[in-house]
């Protein structure tokens, strides 16, 4: 244990830089993700046949890769096509777009859970499709949304590891550096596993706090 | 102010209005009654564009209605409709859903919905609901509440859907005296409802729809007292005596 503590206090300081990428990247996917998602569902609950169709398309599309292929494609392919990105922003374009998807499904679902009635009462006031959203189907499918939205953030933090597979200095990468050049492999790792605990538990509360609210009305 | 003429609607293979023809002149209350799945709400939908229709033309105060034309903005903000489930904004004060169409779809200043808001609130009696949320407020609050919306649109005429429909017996009265009171200050109103006492005092005519047909119309009393087609006189005769 105390071997452990040593050799926290040694590593910590690196660690936390790889902290600050981490929280970078996740929450740079984070914005890029809901976005993105926000405009396929929208597209999807149209009513225009093809916007729907592409949406669907894409949403499949993007599923069906895995993020580390994405990753790989964005950071090593597209310098092919005159596209270079620095491996920070091919994380979180890739990220973001992988995450599109399930944040996608997920407006989908709480904006179709919206009674019908609500949409006709809008019409009938004389709103047009958009001021139905913004007034009437998404201040109410928040309320949905929420909970799942929370579970995303956290499947999000941990899944933005996967950048340091595109050389992305954030905090597994860090752990791999350090362990690999100490041989201090259970104190590093264990430490990098507390370290995203740590993180997760206020969005593991967050979820919390969005369900009971949502359980309440 | 509303026509229809020789209306046509199907549902797939279902024809639901075979040929409606009718006329509501200005500040006419007109009782739309009959069996269910006659085809009344459907009327009711189709003249405010819920949904389409597919042959004849519905006009409102002579433009023709027609749910994809950007012109059905127009006619919904002089036609307003009242939902037999309320619909109110659950997300939203009662004060906030009455104000909601006049600020965002006819841009009013604030202040002046407001000030029309809180009156319209007064007028079906619930002034002191006015920062309660419907899930606060029994559904004959709620449907006085629907009322005060579609009143602050200032429309030429007010649909009802079933108005009383999925409320408990006690509160219809409260509802249907805001509606009577409504009638006497000159509203035009179609109401398609199953309360004969409100269609025979306040209706001006009645219409008795079967099967996608007006089987027969006329002043609400003689329609009503005196049903002609034997048809009415059953559907009536099951209504009024249901054991």
């Amino acid at each position: 244990m105390e071997k452990f503590l040593r050799d926290a206090a040694e590593f910590l300081p690196i660690l936390l830089q790889g902290v600050g990428l981490t929280i970078v990247v996740t929450l740079g996917s984070l914005i890029l993700s809901t976005v993105l998602g926000l405009v396929w569902a929208l597209l999807r609950v149209s009513g225009v046949r093809a916007l729907a169709g592409v949406s669907a398309g894409l949403i499949n599309l993007i599923r069906g890769i895995p993020i580390i292929v994405l990753l790989f494609y964005l950071y090593f392919v597209m310098p092919d096509f005159g596209i270079a990105l620095s491996a920070l922003q091919a994380a979180i374009i890739g990220l973001g777009l992988a995450y599109s998807a399930y944040q996608a499904e997920n407006f989908r679902a709480g904006i179709e859970a919206i009674d019908r009635g609500q949409i006709e009462a809008a019409q009938a006031i004389g709103m047009g499709w958009w001021l139905t959203m913004r007034r009437v189907i998404l201040p109410q499918a928040v309320r949905i949304v929420l909970p799942p939205y929370g579970n995303i953030m956290i499947m999000l933090l941990k899944d933005s590891s996967q950048a340091s597979t595109i050389t992305v200095a954030e905090l597994a990468l860090q752990g791999k550096l350090i362990a690999s050049s100490t041989f201090k492999n259970t104190s590093v790792f264990t430490l990098v596993a507390l370290m995203y605990l740590t993180m997760s538990i206020p969005l593991i509360l967050l979820v919390r706090h969005f369900e009971k609210k949502a359980g309440h009305r | 102010m509303i026509e229809l003429r020789d209306v046509h609607k199907r549902f797939g293979p279902l024809e639901v209005l075979k040929g409606i023809a009718a006329r509501v002149e200005k500040s006419e209350v007109v009782c739309i009654i009959g069996p269910s799945g006659s085809g009344k709400s459907t009327i009711l939908r189709c003249i405010n564009g819920l949904e389409s229709y597919d042959a004849g033309a519905i006009l409102v105060e002579g433009a023709r209605v027609d749910s994809r034309a950007p012109s059905i903005v127009a006619i919904r903000t002089q036609v307003s409709m009242v939902f037999q489930r309320f619909n109110l904004f659950p997300h939203r004060t009662a004060l906030e859903n009455v104000i909601e169409g006049p600020i965002y779809v006819k841009n009013e200043p604030r202040a002046e919905a407001l000030d029309r808001g809180r009156a319209l609130l007064a007028k079906v009696g619930l002034a002191e609901k006015a920062d309660s949320y419907p899930a606060q407020l029994s559904g004959g609050q709620q449907q006085r509440v629907a009322i005060a919306r579609a009143l602050a649109m200032q429309p030429k005429a007010i649909l009802f859907d079933e108005p009383t429909s999925a409320l408990d017996p006690e509160l219809v009265g409260d509802v249907l005296s805001v509606m009577r009171r409504l009638a006497d200050d000159g509203m035009t109103m179609v109401v398609v409802t199953h309360e004969m006492g409100f269609a025979r005092e306040v209706a001006d005519r009645v219409l008795f729809i079967d099967g996608g047909v007006i089987v027969e119309q006329g002043a609400a009393r003689s329609v009503l007292n005196q049903p002609q087609h034997p048809r009415t006189q059953d559907f009536l005769r099951r209504i009024l005596h249901p054991l």
